[in-house]
């Protein structure tokens, strides 16, 4: 079979019914949301990191977001409540709905390699767009793991008295702004990485849009 | 990209009208009002976003928020870490709004610790009286929100005890302070009778210096190194929101650590 025709099927749904949608609403909205919450996360958190570099590394200020410290933490904090909301939602709904399961399962690690090794030769293909093939399972498993753990972080740096658990879990104070960085390093890897995809089979962006 | 906000036009009677009307109502009513306000709905779009007014006041509206979880989040029986006296930070950071030429010199012998507001005795107190209360030392962490954080050892009154001793109406919502750089701050009067919160006088085992904050500087290892006022020459109780150097400009009140 072609892959322009298995590009226009519909994807088969629950209980085997035709679904008009790859991608249902609350996963393109919570998709989106979530966009929206990490840039400025990311962004305003490149401010307020820049107040006190951990290392040699600074931020240029053109790239981040709310012009001074306070403005920078008015946003962070702001967003964090986005952030949050909408990805409990979109664990809930993953799980409730059974995509999770039909999406991410199941997931092998030695098809994870082979298809991220094929990736990087240029050689994985993707002609079933409804399908995730294994890389992917693997990296949006892998980013939702690592957001859970800037949170987590974040939340050690923000109440290192209030949590103390969460704040030895990281290693102390110092140790969770390094977590911090790190994880949203892996973030932003990430999000270069995926733009990259998505650029270069265009068709995905237009079903995160519309959902076919 | 955007200009950084300009400070000398905060016009500061109408923050402080905001801020009291705010806090007062329910803060459930208000997120959600707020959270469909104009400034809610340009953060979904590509204006220009740091310098709209009403985003302004979305993001002021959240951090007021804020500070109602960061109180019901507020433990009043649990301690911040405390450290041996070998993992004091040396040298200890001076930090301020100003740089350290222009620390103020307080005189001791003319100084008087004013005490007002919601309190049974308002009498004023000299340093002499201050030393003759209990005293007791803490090596905490200090965290500046910048980020970075330094241990250091402070010795001083537990607060909580000053605060009966004046006889302060301790159902009152805050405790403000005035200082002789022209800082000032407020807390929640939880976090005043919090038994680490010392009324400081002494900095590693000797008098507190003017770059630390003499005469005196309320420690509080439970919130965040602005919150923690310097030179400090008044005090009050009061139910009505006295705000801060660094809060009227846009950080967070509450700031808990």
């Amino acid at each position: 079979m072609d892959t322009a025709s298995q590009l226009s099927r519909p994807a088969p749904g629950r209980h085997g019914h035709a679904s008009a949608s790859i991608q249902p609403a609350w996963v393109r909205l919570t998709h989106w949301l979530n966009a929206i919450a990490i840039i400025i996360m990311v962004m305003s958190g490149w401010r307020i990191y820049n107040a006190s570099p951990l290392f040699g590394l600074h931020f240029p200020k053109g790239i981040t977001l709310g012009g001074w410290l306070g403005g920078a933490l008015q946003w962070h904090f702001a967003a964090m409540w986005l952030l949050v909301a909408n990805g409990l939602f979109y664990l809930l709904m993953n799980v409730i709905t059974g995509r999770f399961r039909r999406r991410f399962l199941p997931l092998s690690v030695r098809e994870a390699l082979r298809d991220v090794a094929a990736a990087l030769r240029g050689r994985l293909a993707h002609p079933d767009l409804a399908q995730y093939n294994a890389a992917q399972k693997a990296m949006y498993l892998g980013v939702v793991l690592v957001i859970v753990l800037t949170v987590l972080s974040g939340l050690a740096i923000w109440k290192s008295v209030q949590f103390p658990l969460l704040r030895d879990l990281m290693g102390g104070y110092d140790a969770a702004r390094w977590v911090h960085f790190v994880c949203m390093s892996a973030i932003v890897l990430f999000t270069a990485v995926h733009v990259a995809m998505v650029a270069l089979v265009p068709r995905t962006l237009l079903i995160m849009l519309r959902g076919r | 990209m955007n200009k950084p906000k300009p400070i000398v036009t905060l016009d500061r009677n109408l923050i402080l009208r905001d801020a009291v009307r705010e806090l007062d109502m329910p803060s459930r009513r208000l997120f959600a009002k707020r959270a469909v306000t104009l400034g809610g709905l340009s953060m979904l779009t590509g204006c220009s976003l740091t310098d709209d007014a009403s985003v302004e006041r979305f993001l002021t509206a959240v951090s007021r928020f804020n500070d109602r979880v960061q109180g019901w989040l507020f433990d009043p029986g649990r301690l911040a870490p405390t450290y041996d006296e070998s993992r004091i930070t040396r040298p200890f950071p001076f930090n301020a709004f100003y740089g350290e030429d222009e620390v103020p010199e307080v005189d001791a012998g003319d100084f008087r610790l004013e005490v007002g507001g919601l309190v049974a005795r308002k009498a004023s107190w000299t340093l002499d009286q201050l030393y003759a209360l209990p005293q007791t030392s803490q090596v905490t962490r200090h965290i500046c929100v910048e980020g970075w954080s330094a241990i250091g050892k402070w010795g001083g009154t537990p607060f909580s005890e000053f605060l009966h001793r004046v006889g302060a109406d301790t159902s009152a919502k805050y405790v403000g302070f005035r200082c002789a750089d022209d800082y000032f701050t407020s807390i929640d009067m939880p976090t005043a009778l919090h038994p680490q919160t010392l009324l400081t006088f002494t900095y590693d085992g000797q008098t507190l210096p003017p770059k630390y904050g003499f005469p005196m500087k309320l420690r509080m290892p439970t919130k965040l190194g602005y919150k923690n006022p310097k030179h400090i020459m008044a005090l009050y109780v009061t139910n009505t929101y006295p705000g801060g150097y660094w809060e009227d400009q846009g950080y967070n009140w509450f700031g808990g650590s």
